[in-house]
């Protein structure tokens, strides 16, 4: 009973003796103390908070008297409704039926073509296009949340003059002046944008440079790619833009890059390089290799074949070594024997923190082994001006601090918020005597200038932008304008003055210019792209003209600084969707802290037993950070697979004036930014905190709907082999004892429940291959979009009460220091014979022909005995009303097809019955039967890596009916014979043969 | 100490508790009588409309088509109401200056929608679709009555699930021959013979489970 003293050493001494059961989820679970078991002896753990801030007695009668007379006027009648058709209907449109339309969404200057689903000229829901090569038809949350950031109420909706309101006229009329002093003296006008790939508006702003030829352009972005300008600098000798074909390469290294996960084409990237993963038996012959530096845990880094956990300042002497083929390490030594002998069919890739030196021995060591033209491309930028964006900040500012600056016109970005902290921008910006900002939300930055624009939503605006291989997408809007929102292209046509122009005819004029004619154009809207626009490959060989000695690390704390996962740069702070997202790594939601590893905290002072007793509470200690004279209270987090001596912190939170849903979410780390060390350096000092409060709770989702260790079998829930393990033994992933046929799905012979006949209906079937899940969120937030699923706000999902009908299981293996991980998106598993049914006392959940197993929502009266009875724990229940019934902006966000849940009502993964129906209906009106393909999930569809495969496993030649005739296939809880029609793939991982470690050479059963 | 209650307390206790049963009954009856009557279900309530448009006019005088102003019945979820132009393709010609179309003018002139009062209206809780009934070979008239003998519209069936599940459960009482879907005054002749054959040749599936309608 003293399991709480553990520390550890002990933990590692207890995983180097399990056998059979070495996966494990969380430190918690590792330590396995007291709290953690009676949390899940805890019928429903998430109901241990009964009212908001608990209620007595008479509160109680007053509630309950109050709800018989609401349930007695609640049966009435229908309410009287109006139908509103329109004066003239457009051709194209069928009521009842979403058109789709290509566009892009730009995110750091890169175009993402899309597909946006339309009901009524309501955009709803976001998909990725498959013809465009940034996305190939998946998404990810950005992509995904961006419909609730255009329907988003906080929204500046007015032109403000000195935070009054104001009009576009006036603005216009308060332009003239500084245009005409402009032209006089032609130095005091300064336009800071973001980065810039758009075509249309890189030629208005060097119209603009003509015009005033002493007018200067400023380019800042808080996540910016400066590294990888000047690392391409010292190699080519020029800025060139990169990008990489992942399907020819059979190793790739990562030096601290998350290439499945961030940044530019990380879509593409995902999908070709788990191309290389999806092991099919019989078909596949060899599995690609993955070797990843990094200091924190990134998505790229979790699914790797080999992870280096080593201290950001350490990248440099790795980097160098790899080229100059030092095998200093047997990681190290073992990579460089892989890239050698696959020359030509190989990537080294660096990530956007690395210092450009990184970036030039990456380049460098690509050409060595003949990659480049290859696997990996050089180009022309895809910028219309690259430039240093620090470079160019940092002249802005001292510009203004030597009064150089009459005007400043602010095109986007938050520079108040996200500057550089020894910049200080905000006090620069105060000396500036006109300044305007032109953004979605009245921010930081806003309400530090004297007039401030509203800005367009992508949605709601032309323009056009370039992919990540530079491939020229043109943004068509799907609505008007909401607000009074002008775009960038008004503000330019604008300041260059002349006629009035609508951002339809700026972009169109371009185009036409650039011989666009109607048919093309026309054409190319449809498409989403304009055909072989990519940029063709230039450089095909590197060398470093500049190369220096890498200092030795230095000793004690390093603090790496990454931009947050789930809320960007800051810009996304306002989206609930968004920060409810649980971060892919970490789990934790609505917060930003500072991460260390265990080993860090034992030396920071936070004992292991300290800090467990805390977070079975979802609790954790305040720390003091002190970096570079900046000191800050921060809550503290441990997390395994960190290095050693790094705390990172992400950027992002913090946000003060980001509108009802971020302010005053996590904590502002800009201030620990400095100019030059944008990404953090060495010299943290950390220390327990004891200043009151002295804890701070964590809305981390780690152990949330977890299925209880004590149900699961001693084979676990995932599992996982080696590429030789799996050779020597396919069926790795099956239970010798619970039998599975060839669909890996039992039997109704040994169970209670009365069989049933599916042979002659469809047989919806999923299974979710867990080697190439890189838990990037994607399916969670597609989900999220496509079945209305509301958000709780922190304080219930503390309360364990989000609503995600998908979660993702995230698995550690091994080593606490450098742990192997494993992502497991857990859907409803569509029991053939669910728990979860007969113990529903009003039939509100029951079986479909299909074998789906339905939730109908008017018939549910809470009860949630389902839940307690469902071993998989995918059931969600509205403890409140979360479903916001009241903002008028967002009831046209919602999808149609779907109903909107209230309180007291229990919910779950339908499969997206409402896409079933549709093409089961589609297909019967033709008379046919549904084509595999034809009906496919929001998370299926949005999966960067095909991971998800849905279908009719019936059908004896569908992909779900193949897959679940793999020798690794295997469901969930088999022993309990529920019969799971979601089921899975096994893991399979393929390191280096020199390097196998006991577990991972585990070849599973025999 | 005295006796409290009379005998006749004996009979009037087991009168009562063996009455209760029946009261009970009797409030459930009555519940449920006043959830099927019109008064929840607006069966046969007319609604005031802006233009007191005649079904029994436009569809048994003059023949026009459902399919002319319902234009998506086939195709959607949505039946589809019809947007002011069509009203205008023929009364821009004929009675151009009846004071009772001038709503549907000025909606024309000034480019507002005519904002109609809905008579069929399910919850949001249900998801009908138009267009797979029309394909199986269920009849306007079946759940809509005849409209054509409506001067305004009213609702001609109860729009319960319990009358949804009805022909869910028998579709073979109810299926018309698809040529005949929208004909009004279709009457079949042998539906005991033609009703099984129908289900048969359009393979008729009528769902009965709960997410056929409810997600």
């Amino acid at each position: 009973m003293n399991d709480k003293t553990l520390n550890f050493t002990d933990f590692r001494a207890r995983i180097g003796d399990l056998r059979g059961k070495e996966f494990w989820r969380s430190l918690e679970e590792l330590s396995r103390s007291d709290a953690f078991d009676e949390f899940f002896a805890q019928e429903f753990p998430q109901q241990a908070v009964p009212l908001e801030k608990g209620a007595n007695r008479r509160d109680f009668m007053k509630l309950m008297g109050a709800s018989v007379a609401m349930a007695g006027l609640a049966a009435c009648r229908q309410p009287t409704d109006a139908i509103v058709p329109y004066v003239n209907q457009p051709e194209s449109l069928i009521p009842g039926k979403p058109l789709f339309f290509a566009s892009a969404m730009p995110l750091a200057g890169i175009a993402h073509g899309v597909l946006v689903e339309s009901h009524m000229n309501r955009p709803t829901k976001i998909e990725g296009n498959p013809e465009h090569p940034t996305t190939m038809g998946a998404s990810d949350a950005f992509m995904q949340a961006a419909v609730l950031g255009l329907y988003d109420p906080d929204r500046s909706q007015v032109v403000r003059k000195f935070g009054d309101t104001a009009t576009w006229g006036e603005f216009i009329a308060a332009l003239q002046p500084v245009g005409t002093a402009a032209k006089a003296n032609g130095a005091g006008l300064r336009v800071l944008t973001q980065t810039i790939t758009s075509p249309t508006l890189g030629a208005q702003l060097q119209a603009l440079l003509a015009q005033y030829p002493g007018m200067k352009w400023h380019q800042w972005e808080a996540v910016n790619t400066d590294n990888i300008r000047e690392g391409a600098r010292i190699a080519f000798g020029r800025h060139v833009h990169t990008h990489y074909d992942f399907t020819k390469a059979n190793v790739v290294v990562s030096l601290g890059s998350d290439f499945l996960g961030d940044g530019p084409g990380h879509l593409r990237y995902a999908r070709d390089f788990m191309s290389r993963r999806k092991v099919r038996h019989g078909e596949t012959t060899s599995m690609n290799r993955l070797y990843a530096i990094e200091a924190s845990m990134s998505n790229t880094g979790s699914v790797a074949d080999h992870r280096l956990p080593v201290k950001p300042s350490a990248m440099w002497g790795i980097a160098r070594a790899i080229m100059e083929g030092r095998g200093v390490n047997p990681v190290v030594a073992a990579l460089i024997k892989d890239l050698q002998a696959n020359a030509g069919s190989s990537i080294v890739i660096a990530g956007d923190e690395q210092p450009a030196i990184v970036h030039a021995y990456a380049h460098v060591i690509n050409s060595q082994l003949g990659n480049l033209g290859k696997t990996v491309f050089v180009t022309d930028p895809i910028e219309v001006a690259p430039v240093n964006q620090l470079a160019s900040l940092q002249e802005l500012v001292s510009d203004i601090n030597a009064g150089r600056v009459q005007a400043l016109i602010i095109l986007g970005g938050n520079p108040v918020f996200d500057a550089p902290a020894d910049f200080q921008f905000a006090k620069a910006l105060d000396k500036v005597p006109f300044r305007a900002h032109h953004s979605l939300y009245y921010d930081e930055t806003s309400n530090r200038c004297h007039w401030h624009i509203p800005d367009t939503h992508w949605l709601e605006t032309w323009g056009d932008a370039r992919g990540h291989d530079g491939t020229v997408s043109i943004i068509q809007p799907l609505v008007a304008p909401l607000y009074n929102g002008r775009s960038a292209h008004e503000i330019l046509g604008a300041l260059i003055g002349g006629l009035d122009q609508t951002p339809y005819q700026t972009v169109r004029a371009y185009w036409a210019a650039k011989g666009a004619t109607d048919e093309s154009w026309r054409k190319w809207l449809h498409d989403g792209l304009i055909p072989d626009s990519a940029l063709p490959p230039s450089a095909t060989s590197a060398s470093l003209t500049l190369d220096v000695a890498p200092a030795n690390p230095l000793p004690g704390i390093e603090l790496e600084l990454r931009h947050d996962p789930t809320v960007y740069d800051g810009r996304f702070a306002n989206n609930g969707w968004l920060q409810e997202l649980p971060k892919p790594q970490t789990k934790i939601t609505w917060d930003n802290v500072l991460l260390v590893s265990p080993k860090t905290a034992d030396k920071i002072g936070y004992a292991a037993e300290e800090r467990d007793a805390l977070v079975n509470e979802k609790q954790t200690r305040f720390c003091d950070l002190e970096y570079r004279g900046v000191k800050m209270r921060l809550p503290i987090w441990v997390v395994p697979g960190y290095a050693e001596d790094v705390a990172t912190v992400y950027f992002g939170y913090g946000r003060e004036k980001s509108g009802r849903i971020g302010n005053g979410t996590g904590f502002n780390t800009y201030p620990m930014r400095f100019s030059n060390a944008l990404h953090g350096g060495p010299g943290a000092r950390i220390t327990m905190s004891n200043d009151t409060p002295r804890i701070y709770a964590v809305a981390c989702t780690q152990e949330h709907q977890s299925i209880d260790p004590k149900v699961v079998g001693e084979r676990g829930l995932i599992r996982a082999a080696t590429w030789e393990g799996y050779q020597k033994n396919p069926k790795f992933a099956q239970d010798p004892h619970h039998g599975s046929d060839v669909t890996g799905h039992g039997s109704h012979d040994t169970n209670l429940y009365p069989p049933y006949d599916y042979s002659q209906k469809h047989a919806w079937a999923m299974v979710i291959d867990t080697s190439v899940c890189t838990g990037c969120n994607g399916c969670v937030i597609a989900c999220q979009s496509e079945n209305n699923i509301a958000i709780v706000g922190k304080d219930e999902v503390v309360r364990e009460r989000e609503l995600h009908w998908l979660r993702i299981d995230r698995y550690f293996r091994g080593d606490v220091d450098n742990p192997e991980v494993y992502h497991e998106p857990v859907p409803c598993m569509q029991c053939e014979a669910a728990p979860c049914e007969p113990v529903c006392p009003v039939e509100a959940t029951s079986h479909s022909e299909d074998g789906l197993n339905d939730m109908t929502y008017n018939r549910c009266v809470g009860t949630r005995y389902c839940s307690n009875n469902c071993p998989y724990k995918v059931r969600r229940f509205n403890f409140f009303h979360y479903s916001d019934y009241d903002t008028p902006s967002l009831k046209p966000m919602r999808n149609p097809d779907v109903t909107v849940r209230t309180r007291g009502v229990m919910e779950k993964c339908t499969y997206c019955v409402q896409r079933i129906n549709a093409g089961k209906i589609e297909a019967e009106k033709q008379g046919r039967r549904v084509r595999d393909g034809e009906v496919v999930t929001a998370c299926q569809q949005a999966c960067p890596t095909e991971a998800i495969t849905f279908g009719d496993m019936n059908d004896k030649t569908s992909k779900v009916a193949g897959l679940k005739a793999q020798p690794h296939h295997y469901a969930l809880l088999e022993e309990l014979q529920t019969l799971p029609r979601t089921t899975y793939l096994g893991a399979i991982r393929n390191p280096h043969p020199d390097l196998a470690t006991s577990h991972t050479a585990d070849t599973g059963h025999e | 100490m005295a006796q409290i209650f009379h005998r006749s307390a004996n009979t009037l206790s087991r009168v009562t508790i063996f009455g209760a049963i029946f009261i009970a009954g009797f409030v459930l009856w009555v519940i449920g009588g006043i959830v099927r009557s019109p008064y929840f279900t607006n069966q046969g309530v007319h609604r005031e409309q802006p233009v007191p448009f005649s079904h029994q006019h436009h569809v048994a005088g003059l023949g026009i088509d459902c399919r002319y102003c319902h234009t998506s019945v086939e195709t959607s979820n949505f039946a589809g109401i019809p947007p002011t132009s069509t009203c205008m393709n023929c009364h821009a010609q004929i009675w151009t200056n009846a004071e009772m179309l001038e709503p549907v003018r000025a909606s024309f002139r000034t480019g507002k929608p005519i904002v109609w009062s809905r008579v069929h209206r399910l919850p949001d809780y249900v998801h009908f679709r138009h267009d797979i009934h029309v394909a199986k070979g269920v009849g306007c008239a079946s759940c809509h009555g005849r409209i054509d003998r409506m001067n305004l519209v009213y609702q001609a069936s109860p729009l319960t699930m319990e009358w949804c599940l009805n022909c869910h459960r028998n579709p073979e009482r109810y299926i018309r021959p698809r040529e005949e879907v929208f004909n009004m005054n279709y009457v079949p002749k042998n539906q005991a013979v033609l009703g099984p054959e129908l289900v048969k040749r359009y393979s008729v599936k009528s769902k009965t489970h709960c997410s056929a309608c409810h997600y």
